[in-house]
């Protein structure tokens, strides 16, 4: 039997107990092999480099941005004060001193200022009844008759013993 | 690409017509190089790197880069952000479908109304008229409407109707009456005091002081339609003499 028949596989070199008798070339040797199977063993991925090229073409399926549409709910000539009020909301580019001019044009209301005011003036005095309290309210109609009362204050007199 | 877009702008386009990236834009060497971004409007498609022409009509242009098709149309095409005028046809649950004229119904969430809770709900009924709002406009999906813009508030849109008189026109003419320098609805403010909604798939709503004169301004608006300036400024100004 000759010396090179007699050769230990490397996997029984790796071992541990196998360690201390080893030479340093081959543990060099054996720690070289371990490296190239972890790194071979490594995944990765074949993939073509994905690389985003910069898109140069937006999409808008709307109108409304292309053409500066409006908003879709308007009323004329006072119609509907809510909704004018909406459309100066809504299309903030509305030119102002356009609606001035139509002032005169408006739809008339429905309580002209006239009966509104002849309605409050009967309503004044009812109104203030409201707001006063019941005693002086007493007074206010003693004032009437000519009746002025004295204002003193009443306060509790003692009597006397 | 750029260049024969804008070169191109005002003339009649077919379906099929393509633009491409060639190497005829000059590239000017002081300035830094900095693609230009093309934003490509209804009628228009992207494939690629080209760009498709995908309507017969006009080709025009806004600033800086905005191009898309003008055409004419009846049939209408649901778009993201759009507002139009629906009608519930089934209560079902939490949500309201509603027809708004596409190829498809909409539904319609009952909480995306204003003010509208898990315990409040909205008062709706089959049959009322919605103003509302596209939140999802996808071809491959189901269309979704709200009656809220995205701050919570209804800001004209829900329930609306009672009163006035709904109809159908043309896209177009939907458009010529949004457009910010209308000259159909400057001709219009000057007859009767009215109110008007219109949403973008063609339905227009009108309601005035009188049934005589919401018929007058309906049958008015839907002979707009083919008419040129001259002959509409005509017929307004004998309308409001009270020839009609």
């Amino acid at each position: 039997m000759s010396i090179d028949s007699v050769k230990l596989s490397k996997n029984l070199l790796r071992m541990k107990f196998m360690q201390r008798g080893l030479d340093d070339e081959t543990k060099k040797q054996l720690e070289e092999d371990e490296r190239r199977i972890i790194s071979d063993e490594h995944w990765y991925l074949d993939l073509p480099e994905l690389k985003a090229k910069e898109n140069l073409i937006i999409e808008e399926k709307s109108f409304v941005p292309c053409e500066d549409l409006k908003f879709g709910r308007m009323s004329f000539r006072g119609f509907n004060p809510d909704v004018e009020k909406l459309m100066t909301l809504m299309n903030p580019s509305d030119e102002g001193p356009a609606e001035e001019e139509e002032v005169t044009s408006r739809m008339p209301a429905d309580v002209t200022d006239e009966e509104m005011a002849l309605r409050y003036e009967s309503l004044v005095g009812s109104m203030k009844r409201k707001f006063v309290k019941k005693r002086e309210r007493v007074t206010d109609e003693d004032v009437n008759q000519n009746l002025v009362e004295t204002n003193t204050k009443r306060i509790f007199l003692k009597p006397q013993d | 690409m750029l260049s024969t877009l804008k070169r191109r702008v005002g003339e009649v386009l077919l379906p099929g017509d393509e633009f491409s990236y060639d190497g005829d834009d000059t590239i000017s060497l002081t300035e830094p190089v900095r693609p230009e971004k093309v934003l490509c409007g209804p009628g228009l498609r992207r494939s690629g790197d080209r760009l498709l022409v995908c309507k017969s009509g006009v080709l025009r242009h806004k600033q800086p880069n905005v191009f898309w098709m003008d055409c004419q149309q009846k049939r209408y095409v649901h778009a993201k952000g759009e507002t139009v005028i629906g009608i519930v046809t089934v209560k079902s649950g939490d949500v309201f479908k509603v027809d708004f004229g596409g190829s498809e119904q909409a539904s319609l969430s009952y909480l995306a109304f204003e003010g509208a809770t898990k315990r409040n709900r909205p008062n709706v009924q089959v049959g009322d008229l919605v103003f509302a709002q596209f939140i999802v406009a996808n071809k491959d999906m189901e269309p979704e409407l709200a009656c809220i813009g995205s701050s919570g508030r209804a800001n004209g849109m829900g329930v609306f109707g009672g009163g006035g008189l709904l109809f159908r026109v043309s896209l177009g003419l939907v458009r010529r009456l949004l457009s910010p320098h209308s000259e159909v609805r400057s001709d219009l403010e000057q007859l009767f005091p009215c109110e008007l909604v219109i949403g973008m798939n063609g339905r227009l709503w009108v309601r005035s002081s009188s049934v005589h004169q919401t018929l007058v301004i309906a049958n008015l608006l839907q002979s707009c339609e083919s008419m040129t300036p001259l002959q509409r400024r005509e017929l307004f100004t004998r309308v409001q003499q009270g020839a009609l």
